[in-house]
C-alpha cells in the first residue's frame, strides 16, 4: 500500500475502509541471518537500511514492548547538524541529509519541518565560540548563520533581551535544523522495513545471548530461542542490561532527562530555540503544545521520570528567557532514559565477541541520529567495516584515550555531560 | 527525592552533589595495569535496581555519603559516611 494524495482523497470519500495495517505481526522464525535487539528508532532504521541498501533478507527486529514505545516516543523531536568536533560533525551532517530525503524514501509523512534552530549567546567570548562553531559547520558543508541582536529581535521578538543575568548578544542559526514527528519516524521505518521482508517481532524480550567459543550463535527470548549469525544490540537506555547478557560491562551510565509539554496554543514559537546558559530549549509542536526540556537530573536513574528540582530549574530558565510562556499551563512531563557515555558521544562498533555488534551511548542526542545511526550500523553489520561517517564512534576510545569526542570540553568522565 | 544524611538527618536532594557510582572508592593500585584502570574509570555495571553511589552533602555538613538506592523507583534505602579519602 503506497500513500499518495489521490489515495487519501479517495479513501476519505469512501469511508476510509481501505487502509490496512502498516506492518505484519509475524511469529519468530527459528533462525535469521541478523537479529536486531531493540525495535526503537535506531533498530528499525538499521533493519530498513540492511534490507534496502545491502539487499539482505532474513532479518528480525526483536522488541520487548511495542514499536514506538521506547525513547523514540519520549524525546523532544529536534533534528539538527550543528556539532563541532570531527567524528560527530560528519555523522550528524550525514544524518541531516538522510532526514531531508526521508519522507520520499519511506513514502511516509514524518512531518519533518526545517524551521531552523537558534542557539543563543550572551557574551563576547560566547560569540567567538559561536563563530568558531559556525565555521566548523560551514567547513563540514552544512549551514550556519550568525545573527545579530537586531536580526534576532526581528525573528524572535518575545525573548527578554536585556535581562541582567544573561543579556542576549546574538544567536547561531541553522536554517536546515528543525523538528519531526517522532512516532511517525518509528512507524515509517517499521513499515519500510516490513515491506522489504524484515520480521518485526513485538512483545519479544531477549533474555539471553548465546555465545560459544567467542562467537554469537543466537538469542534466548520470551518467545523461544532464535538462532542468528549476527546479533545487533540497539537498545540505548537499556544497553548495560543487554550487554551484560553477553558478559560485557559498558562505559555507560543511565540517566533521566525530563521534558515537558504545555496545552495547545496558537502558533507563537516558529523555531527551535536553545538557551544553553539556562539549560533550556523549546519548540512548538504542530498540535500547538510548547515542547521544552533542560538538563539531566544528574543521577543514575531508570525511572523514566524525574524529580522536582529539575522541573523548577527548567521552568525558571524558560521564564528567564521568554516570560511570555508563563501563563501557558503544563500538560505533561516525562523522562527518557539516556545512555550516558564518559565523553558524551555515541558508540557504533563491533564487540570482542564475533558476530555481536553494539549501537549505544546516544546520550541526549539520539533522535536526530536515527537515520544515520541505522544507515551506518547497517553498513557495519553487512560489510564488517565501519561507515566513513561513523568510523570514530569506537568502543575502545575510552580505553585508548584516542579519538575521544568531548563536545562540551568538560573531560571524558562520567557525570560531566 | 530526600536523602538521610547520617549527620544532618533527612534533607532535600538539592543539598547534594552526585558523583557517580561507588566504584570510585575501589581505586586500583597505580601499577594495576591499563585494563584495570580503564574498567575503573569508564565501565559500569549500571544496574536497573539497587545501586550504591556517592553523594556530597555540599550545602550541608560537607560529608561524602555512599547511598544505597533504587534506580528504578528512586527510593533511598540507606546512607553511610565514606571513611578516609574522598573520591
Amino acid at each position: 500500500m503506497r500513500f499518495s494524495a489521490l489515495k487519501v482523497l479517495t479513501q476519505g470519500l469512501t469511508g476510509n475502509g481501505g487502509w490496512r495495517a502498516h506492518w505484519r505481526d509475524p511469529e519468530p522464525a527459528e533462525a535469521y541471518d541478523i537479529v536486531i535487539i531493540g525495535g526503537g528508532g535506531h533498530g528499525l532504521s538499521t533493519a530498513y537500511y540492511l534490507a534496502k541498501e545491502h539487499g539482505l533478507k532474513r532479518i528480525a527486529v526483536l522488541e520487548k514492548g511495542y514499536i514506538g514505545g521506547g525513547n523514540i516516543g519520549r524525546n523532544t523531536t529536534i533534528v539538527r547538524a550543528n556539532y563541532f568536533l570531527p567524528g560527530n560533525s560528519e555523522f550528524y551532517s550525514h544524518s541531516l541529509k538522510l532526514w531531508e530525503g526521508l519522507e520520499a524514501d519511506l513514502n511516509y509523512n514524518v512531518m519533518h519541518s526545517q524551521r531552523g534552530q537558534i542557539g543563543l549567546f550572551h557574551s563576547d567570548g560566547q560569540r567567538d565560540a559561536a563563530i568558531r562553531r559556525a565555521n566548523s559547520i560551514l567547513n563540514q558543508g552544512d549551514d550556519a548563520e550568525l545573527l545579530s541582536v537586531a536580526q534576532l529581535r526581528k525573528m524572535v521578538p518575545y525573548l527578554d533581551y536585556d535581562q541582567g543575568r544573561f543579556p542576549i548578544y546574538g544567536g547561531l542559526l541553522q536554517r536546515r535544523a528543525g523538528t519531526a514527528r517522532h512516532d511517525a519516524v518509528a512507524w515509517g521505518y517499521a513499515r519500510g522495513a516490513d515491506r522489504l521482508g524484515v520480521d518485526l517481532i513485538q512483545n519479544c524480550e531477549v533474555t539471553g545471548i548465546d555465545i560459544t567459543q567467542g562467537a554469537v550463535r543466537g538469542v534466548q527470548t520470551s518467545r523461544g530461542a532464535i538462532r542468528a549469525k549476527k546479533v545487533a544490540m540497539v537498545v540505548a537506555g537499556r544497553s548495560s542490561q543487554v550487554a551484560a547478557m553477553a558478559g560485557m560491562r559498558l562505559p555507560i551510565e543511565s540517566h533521566v532527562l525530563q521534558a515537558f509539554v504545555t496545552e495547545g496554543l496558537k502558533p507563537c514559537i516558529d523555531h527551535v530555540i536553545s538557551f544553553g546558559m539556562g539549560h533550556f530549549y523549546i519548540s512548538q509542536s504542530d498540535k500547538g503544545g510548547l515542547v521544552f526540556g533542560g538538563d539531566l537530573d544528574m543521577y543514575a536513574s531508570y525511572a523514566a521520570r524525574g524529580n522536582l528540582p529539575m522541573v523548577e530549574h527548567v521552568a525558571e530558565a524558560g521564564m528567564t528567557l521568554m516570560p511570555m510562556i508563563g501563563k501557558a499551563r503544563m500538560l505533561r512531563s516525562w523522562g527518557g532514559i539516556m545512555d550516558m557515555t564518559p565523553d558524551g558521544s555515541p558508540i557504533i562498533d563491533k564487540t570482542h565477541i564475533e558476530g555481536l555488534y553494539l549501537n549505544a551511548g546516544w546520550c541526549y542526542g539520539g533522535f536526530k541520529a536515527v537515520p544515520a545511526s541505522g544507515h551506518c550500523f547497517a553498513h557495519l553489520l553487512a560489510t564488517d567495516r565501519p561507515h566513513a561517517a561513523a568510523a570514530r564512534f569506537r568502543l575502545d576510545r575510552f580505553r585508548s584515550g584516542r579519538g575521544l569526542m568531548d563536545e562540551e570540553g568538560t573531560g571524558a568522565q562520567h557525570n560531566l555531560h | 527525592m530526600r536523602i538521610d544524611c547520617p549527620l544532618c538527618g533527612t534533607r532535600d536532594r538539592r543539598e547534594f552533589y552526585y558523583s557517580g557510582h561507588a566504584t570510585a572508592l575501589a581505586r586500583p593500585a597505580p601499577d594495576a595495569g591499563a585494563e584495570a584502570w580503564d574498567d575503573y574509570l569508564h565501565n559500569r555495571e549500571n544496574p536497573a535496581g539497587i545501586t550504591e553511589d556517592l553523594w556530597h552533602h555540599e550545602f550541608g555538613c560537607g560529608a561524602w555519603l555512599a547511598l544505597r538506592r533504587d534506580t528504578v523507583s528512586h527510593a533511598v534505602i540507606s546512607a553511610r559516611l565514606v571513611k578516609g579519602n574522598q573520591p
